[in-house]
């Protein structure tokens, strides 16, 4: 795939964000899809491509009235849009569709029309990890940390300035659900969840959506946005069982999807202008920096510390508050990639100065699916 | 016998859970590669061989890592510890440590552990694992 051949024409967030409890699900996808249709100029008869999780594109399609010549329904997890991104821009330059719909709507708080959360007592996590007492992320996300702080002498406190520098962002993010300061000293007296995870450390739990529509480089000036194009993707899976992950100090999943990302788009780490790392715990980030290669193993709390991803920052990260404050559906990785668009775009309510490459990078599962997407505000 | 959320047997991990019930815990190895693995499959998971086989494992374990989750789970009360171990053969495990505060001072990575093995249903033995005590250290055996 050419760098930049296929642009993002259109973005948008559900009209409300957080506490949304007058909205299904399938509603919720509705709404931020046509919010984007607006944003874009076109109307559901214009799509001829589909892609979303939570909902299956047939759920989608039908409510919004699309006929679609291709869908895709990878349900990986959080970073699920990251892959439909990827899958949309080989869709697109293969000629099996001209105009990609990418919907995410989760009613994670209100939980109207949502499908109930399982695990199935015959699968392997469910024979395997289920009868150990595991309940939700917050009991299997964070199992690896122990082992990472240790090997790199990481403290809990370095843990904690994650949370504390991201709510500096959110601080500057209207929509954000939680913008009062914190401290490391607040981090760290919150309620225990899962040690050593305490509340401030986990993320939050919202209703809300968000929709992308892309399509080819040519098309793309004649719309009324921006374009946001596309320089390349990556995506891998590892393990369903966060007990299998090969290396507790390292995502395998972030490593190959994050290689391939900047290798196909052409770019090297210092091209960079805004990353995004998806941030349903306070060590993601931290996993994300070092296996996406900003900073040498064992020193991404050290560059946390240093204040580099913070505003006035060298490599502004999560500039919209993260998962940890903007907030958290469930599948976060569609709002990741929403602020990588408006940062792109100059449309943010942070807004990093000039941002020409922007760094996407999702997380679906535990550790278990990753989806990285490098943005541009140019062709190459 | 317990609230806690019951593995439902499959074809492929029979032998594993036959092997928890009568006290032993059973591991696979391929034939081919030598490759000692862990959930159990029918096939070896690095070189696809499947001349793969059932034996019994020392139950002997380190702490690899863990949370201790805090929050009221069906099943547990908690503060309880959610742990993965590093089996002496080399796969890695998801259990509980038992026998043990359950506290960030008494659960020490690396500890030395062994196997003990928890009857929750008819059909269903798990295994849980404790610290290594001086008078195991020689026998060692998961019973």
């Amino acid at each position: 795939m050419k760098p930049g051949s296929i642009a993002i024409v259109g973005a948008a967030e559900t009209t409300g964000l957080g506490v949304i409890p007058d909205m299904s699900q399938i509603q919720l996808h509705a709404d931020c899809a046509l919010n984007a249709l607006r944003d874009a100029g076109l109307k559901p008869s214009d799509i001829d491509g589909l892609a979303c999780a939570g909902e299956i594109p047939t759920n989608v399609a039908h409510y919004l009235g699309i006929v679609p010549t291709w869908v895709d329904g990878t349900a990986v997890g959080g970073c699920s849009f990251m892959l439909h991104a990827r899958h949309a821009v080989a869709a697109i330059s293969a000629g099996l569709c001209k105009t990609v719909l990418i919907t995410h709507g989760e009613s994670g708080r209100s939980r109207i029309g949502a499908q109930p959360r399982s695990i199935l007592p015959a699968s392997l996590q469910g024979q395997f990890e289920a009868p150990f007492g595991i309940y939700g992320p917050p009991t299997m996300f964070t199992i690896p940390v122990l082992r990472y702080l240790k090997t790199y002498g990481v403290t809990q406190e370095q843990l904690a300035m994650v949370a504390v520098v991201q709510r500096e962002w959110a601080a500057r993010n209207p929509r954000a659900m939680m913008k009062d300061p914190i401290t490391v000293a607040d981090v760290l007296n919150s309620k225990m969840i899962a040690y050593p995870f305490r509340l401030l450390m986990c993320c939050l739990v919202t209703d809300g959506g968000g929709a992308l529509i892309l399509t080819s480089a040519e098309r793309a000036k004649d719309f009324p946005q921006k374009p946001v194009y596309i320089l390349g993707t990556g995506e891998s899976v590892e393990t369903p069982m966060i007990s299998q992950m090969a290396d507790f100090t390292s995502s395998r999943a972030f490593r190959v999807a994050g290689k391939t990302a900047f290798d196909s788009a052409g770019i090297r780490h210092s091209d960079v202008d805004h990353l995004m790392i998806y941030d349903a715990f306070a060590h993601l980030p931290l996993y994300g920096l070092e296996d996406l290669g900003f900073v040498g193993r064992g020193e991404a709390a050290a560059f946390f510390g240093a204040r580099h991803t913070a505003p006035g920052g060298k490599l502004p990260l999560n500039t919209n508050g993260g998962g940890l404050s903007y907030t958290h559906t469930g599948m976060y990785g569609m709002f990741a990639l929403q602020e990588s668009v408006r940062q792109v775009r100059g449309t943010a309510s942070a807004q990093v100065k000039d941002v020409q490459v922007a760094v996407c990078h999702g997380v679906g599962g535990m550790f278990a699916a990753s989806g990285t997407v490098v943005m541009a505000d140019r062709q190459p | 016998m317990s609230e806690r959320p019951l593995p439902a047997i499959t074809p492929e991990t029979r032998h594993f859970w036959d092997g928890t019930q009568t006290g032993e815990l059973r591991l696979q190895k391929c034939a081919a590669c030598n490759h000692v693995y862990f959930p159990p499959r029918p096939f070896c998971p690095k070189c696809a061989s499947q001349d793969v086989r059932v034996f019994r494992a020392s139950g002997r374990a380190t702490l690899h890592s863990y949370v201790i989750h805090h929050r009221p789970v069906p099943g547990f009360v908690p503060p309880y510890s959610i742990a993965v171990v590093e089996l002496e053969e080399g796969p890695r495990m998801m259990t509980n440590i038992v026998e043990i505060e359950q506290t960030p001072e008494a659960l020490q990575l690396d500890m030395q552990l062994e196997v003990v093995f928890q009857r929750i249903s008819e059909e269903i033995s798990l295994p849980l694992f404790r610290p290594l005590g001086p008078s195991s250290t020689s026998s060692g055996r998961g019973k």
